[in-house]
């Protein structure tokens, strides 16, 4: 099996998940070929073969450029399955690439079975088995599902190519998340809000229990979102990445985006009504309980 | 302008869902359906687009069985000005390939300027559907935007990880999928919920749309195997202060 791997670069950096593309091929016992747009200055390391365009000429990022990029080294290369990470540039590119290829494509895939490519569904409550028709695959996968570790040394063989140039959007630039009002990162605890919370109105109940503890409040994207709580006390892979001695999850389900930043805690306490929310998958203690009873119980008790 | 917006509906994520008997979806009954959380904000993003600009007009369209009739009436009564139901009962057994063929079918000769779709549906989370249609119907498309601007063309932001967005022009046509957060989606009004009960809704069957064949086929649809790593406690709110607090004690430095 040969796969056609598509390596990131953000600021003129490899991305460090790229290596979970080598991950799964390793995992498959696959032929390696890889795709970037970046640079010369920082190649990533595996035995296979590297297609590089420059991105200073093509930009890190163009859906049009890339796509086509991707299209003529999958006509070179004739792999069985192209593989993305399940990130904004691959969530973005691979229908793209299904679509010309007429090819089956299976989204943020976290596993494998007998030839079947293994998908979450129903906010990771439910698993789908999916066979592909097509004699490619187009496929993302979970970030984190496929770590690899074990760096390898080897270099990859390096060919360079020339994308052309063309595309319908315009990249102006890149803006960075605004200054953060507050660093979860050195917290020891964390109490964070989910929707669950119900309303803006409940969320100092939270906050009474986190500053009964001394630590500080956390808040998942709906909560940010809505205004309920600052921007800067979200957690998760589009918020901050935090690890402290005790996360208590009040009213959070769990989805993949939250745990991507919370899943490091030491101790994980979920608040929720639903015995089968995903979350009780990664805490230690799940309490099935409502928040609005539980937590200003608790916090009279501390 | 001609803007078209796909909705899907979806079930409360915090159902308890049953496998169907073949093993390749949930069981759709007894389920409490919405719109798809992603898919509100395309359609406020449309609605807000209008007031700006007046001369706007917003078709709302939705593959499914008979029930997304209530979604597409949401919608109405949200500002949206027409509604379009490609009736399917099938629908949830289709892929996003095959979704987009239908939607794609339907807009190809309607001169649409702006498509919104949302970035995912909660259930499947494929994140397909808006991408492939633009694709089927050569349009730009820019996905998961954040952020929204028409002034002299269209700006948007599309949101990247660690917090980090990045600007992009786009021109029209142009499919835009919708990530959270874009905007405060609206509750409707009640005379506007009144209003859209009364208008019609164009409804097609999907068999006289274009068809494609299905490129996979689920093998299996089931309940992921607990980790068995959590404790699970029940019980009352006392007796659960009580044991955490125990807990606590024992497990962490913290107390
Ligand atoms: C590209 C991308 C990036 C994202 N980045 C992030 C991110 O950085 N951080 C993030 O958090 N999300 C992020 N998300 C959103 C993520 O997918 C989820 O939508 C979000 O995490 C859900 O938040 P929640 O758990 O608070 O709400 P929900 O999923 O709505 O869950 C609410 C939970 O509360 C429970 N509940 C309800 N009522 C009560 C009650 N009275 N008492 C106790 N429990 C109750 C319910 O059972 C449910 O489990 C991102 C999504 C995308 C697509």
């Amino acid at each position: 099996m040969k796969l056609l791997l598509v390596g990131e670069y953000r600021e003129k950096k490899l991305l460090n998940v790229t290596y979970d593309l080598v991950g799964i091929a390793n995992k498959l016992g696959a032929d390696k070929v890889m795709v970037a747009s970046g640079y010369e200055s920082d190649l990533p390391k595996f035995d296979g073969k590297l297609y590089l365009a420059n991105a200073n000429d093509v930009g890190e990022y163009n859906p049009n450029i890339h796509k086509q990029m991707i299209l003529d080294v999958v006509e070179k290369e004739n792999p069985d399955v192209i593989v993305f990470i399940h990130s904004s540039f691959g969530w973005d590119l691979a229908p793209r690439v299904a679509t010309a290829l007429k090819a089956a494509q299976f989204t943020e895939v976290i596993d494998f079975k007998d030839g079947s490519f293994i998908v979450p569904s129903c906010n990771s409550k439910l698993r789908r088995e999916l066979k592909s028709k097509t004699n490619k695959t187009v496929i993302t996968i979970q970030a984190g599902a496929f770590a690899f570790s074990d760096e390898s040394t080897a270099s990859p063989i390096v060919e360079k190519i020339t994308p052309s140039n063309t595309s319908n959007v315009e990249f102006v630039s890149y803006e960075e998340a605004e200054a953060k009002g507050l660093d979860l990162t050195k917290a020891d605890i964390i109490v964070t809000a989910g929707r669950g919370v119900g309303k803006k109105d409940n969320i100092p109940i939270i906050q009474a229990l986190a500053t009964k503890l001394g630590g500080e409040l956390g808040a998942s994207r709906p909560v940010a979102d809505n205004a309920w709580v600052d921007h800067s006390h979200q957690v998760g892979t589009t918020g901050q990445t935090v690890s402290p001695k005790l996360y208590i999850a009040c009213g959070v389900s769990g989805a993949i985006q939250h745990l991507a930043g919370m899943k490091k805690s030491e101790f994980i306490v979920a608040i929720n009504t639903d015995k089968d929310a995903p979350i009780g998958e990664i805490a230690d203690v799940l309490i099935v309980a409502d928040v609005l009873q539980f937590v200003p119980a608790l916090t009279n008790k501390l | 302008m001609k803007v078209l917006v796909c909705i899907k509906q979806v079930p409360d994520m915090e159902s308890k869902f049953k496998i169907n008997a073949n093993g390749t979806w949930f069981d759709e009954n007894d389920l409490a359906y919405r719109i798809n959380e992603y898919d509100e904000y395309a359609i406020e993003q449309a609605v807000q687009l209008k007031e700006q600009l007046n001369n706007v007009d917003i078709t709302v369209l939705s593959v499914g069985p008979a029930r997304v009739k209530e979604a597409l009436k949401k919608a109405l009564a949200m500002g949206c000005d027409d509604a379009v139901h490609i009736e399917d009962e099938q629908s949830s057994l289709k892929e996003p390939f095959q979704i987009a063929n239908l939607i794609a079918d339907f807009a190809k000769d309607k001169g649409f300027d702006i498509v919104f779709t949302g970035m995912q549906s909660q259930d499947r989370g494929s994140g397909q559907v808006g991408i492939i249609l633009s694709e089927l119907l050569n349009m730009s498309c820019v996905s998961t935007i954040a952020e929204f601007e028409y002034k002299d063309g269209i700006t948007v932001k599309r949101e990247l990880e660690g917090g980090l967005k990045s600007i992009v022009k786009v021109s029209t046509p142009v499919v835009l999928t919708c990530q959270l957060g874009l905007n405060t989606p609206r509750y409707p009004t009640l005379p506007n919920i009144m209003k859209a009960k009364k208008k019609e809704l164009l409804t097609i069957a999907s068999t006289e749309l274009f068809a494609v064949d299905s490129s996979y086929e689920t093998v299996n649809f089931y309940h992921p195997q607990k980790s068995g790593g959590s404790l699970i406690l029940e019980g009352s709110v006392s007796e659960l202060v009580d044991k955490l607090i125990v807990i606590l004690k024992e497990k962490t430095s913290v107390l």
